[in-house]
C-alpha cells in the first residue's frame, strides 16, 4: 500500500516537473510547480519530515510561487522569441539529463543504500525540530533571520522607483517656522453675528 | 517497503530534469528560475530521505535552512528581473549582453 502511493506522488512529481520545463506558458509552468511542489510535500509526509512538508505548503505554494505567478503576471512578455532554441537543444538537454539519471542509478542502486526506516523517537517532528533549532542550531538560526532581512531590504531597494518616492527631507523639517506654516484668520463667530442682526 | 534507493533515484529523476529544463528554456529567465527551484527541491528530497532512513534530525534542520536560503533568492530574483525588464523590456537571455563579457 505504502509502495502504491509513493509510485503515485513520484509519478505525478515527475509529470509536474516534466510540463514546467516543457509548457510554452510561464503562467502554467508556475502552475504546475505548484503542483510539483505540493507532491512533494505529500511524499515529505511520507517521510515523516510533517513540518517541513506544511512549511513547503506554506512558504513555497503560499509565498514564493505567489511571488512567481505575480511577477509573470505583471510582465508583459512576447513569448515567441523565448521559445527559440527549444528543438536545437532538445537532443543535448536529453542526452545530459539520461547521463546524469544512468550515473545516479548506477550509484543509488548498491546495497548501501537498501535501509529500510529506522525506528522514529515518540517526540513529534515540530517539537524535535523546534529544540534543535533554539539550542544546537540557534547561531545559524539567527543568520537566517538576518539573510531574510537583507533579502528583503534588497528586492524593495532594487524595485523602488526613484521619482516616485516620497521621502521627508529632516533639514527642510526643522527648519520651518511658524511664520510660513501658521496663518491665524480672524474669524468673526456666528454668535457675534447673530446677536448684530438681533440688535 | 520503500527502500532509501528509492527516494534518491526519485530526487536524482527530478534533478536531471530540472537540469533538461535549464538546457531547453536557455532564453526564458523566469523558467530558468524556476528550474533552479526545481533542483532545491530534489535537493531538499535527498536531505530528509537520508534524515529518515538514518535517523539523524540534522538533515531536517538543513533543509529548513535551504528554504529559507532559497526564499531569499527566490525574492531578490524576481526583483532583478521586474527591473530588468522594467530597464530592457526583455527577459530574453540572449538580449541581455551589456556587459559584453
Amino acid at each position: 500500500m505504502e509502495k502504491i502511493i509513493f509510485y503515485a506522488f513520484a509519478a505525478i512529481l515527475l509529470f509536474a516537473a516534466t510540463m514546467v520545463i516543457t509548457v510554452r506558458n510561464p503562467v502554467r509552468a508556475a502552475l504546475f510547480l505548484v503542483l510539483a511542489f505540493f507532491t512533494s510535500a505529500a511524499i515529505w509526509l511520507m517521510l515523516q519530515a510533517e513540518f517541513l512538508a506544511i512549511s513547503l505548503v506554506l512558504v513555497y505554494v503560499g509565498a514564493v510561487l505567489v511571488l512567481f505567478l505575480f511577477v509573470v503576471m505583471m510582465l508583459d512578455i512576447d513569448l515567441a522569441p523565448l521559445q527559440e532554441g527549444f528543438t536545437k537543444y532538445l537532443p543535448l538537454g536529453i542526452i545530459v539529463a539520461a547521463l546524469i539519471v544512468a550515473e545516479m542509478i548506477t550509484v543509488l542502486n548498491a546495497p548501501q543504500f537498501d535501509i529500510a526506516a529506522t525506528a522514529v523517537a515518540g517526540e513529534s517532528n515540530t517539537r524535535m525540530l523546534g529544540r534543535l533549532l533554539y539550542t544546537v542550531y540557534v547561531y545559524p538560526f539567527e543568520i537566517a533571520s538576518v539573510i531574510l532581512t537583507v533579502a528583503i531590504v534588497a528586492a524593495i531597494t532594487l524595485t523602488l522607483r526613484e521619482h516616485s518616492r516620497k521621502l521627508q527631507d529632516p533639514g527642510k523639517q526643522v527648519a520651518v517656522r511658524k511664520q510660513e506654516r501658521v496663518r491665524l484668520v480672524d474669524l468673526r463667530s456666528a454668535k457675534v453675528d447673530k446677536e448684530e442682526k438681533q440688535s | 517497503m520503500i527502500v532509501l534507493s528509492d527516494y534518491l533515484i526519485l530526487a536524482a529523476l527530478l534533478f536531471s530534469l530540472s537540469v533538461a529544463g535549464i538546457f531547453l528554456n536557455r532564453k526564458n529567465i523566469i523558467i530558468l528560475l524556476m528550474c533552479i527551484e526545481l533542483m532545491l527541491l530534489a535537493v531538499n528530497l535527498n536531505f530528509i530521505a537520508f534524515s529518515h532512513f538514518l535517523g539523524d534530525p540534522a538533515g531536517q534542520v538543513f533543509v529548513f535552512f535551504i528554504l529559507t536560503v532559497a526564499a531569499a533568492e527566490a525574492a531578490i530574483g524576481l526583483a532583478i528581473l521586474v527591473v530588468l525588464f522594467r530597464n530592457l523590456s526583455t527577459i530574453n537571455v540572449s538580449d541581455l549582453d551589456r556587459l559584453k563579457g
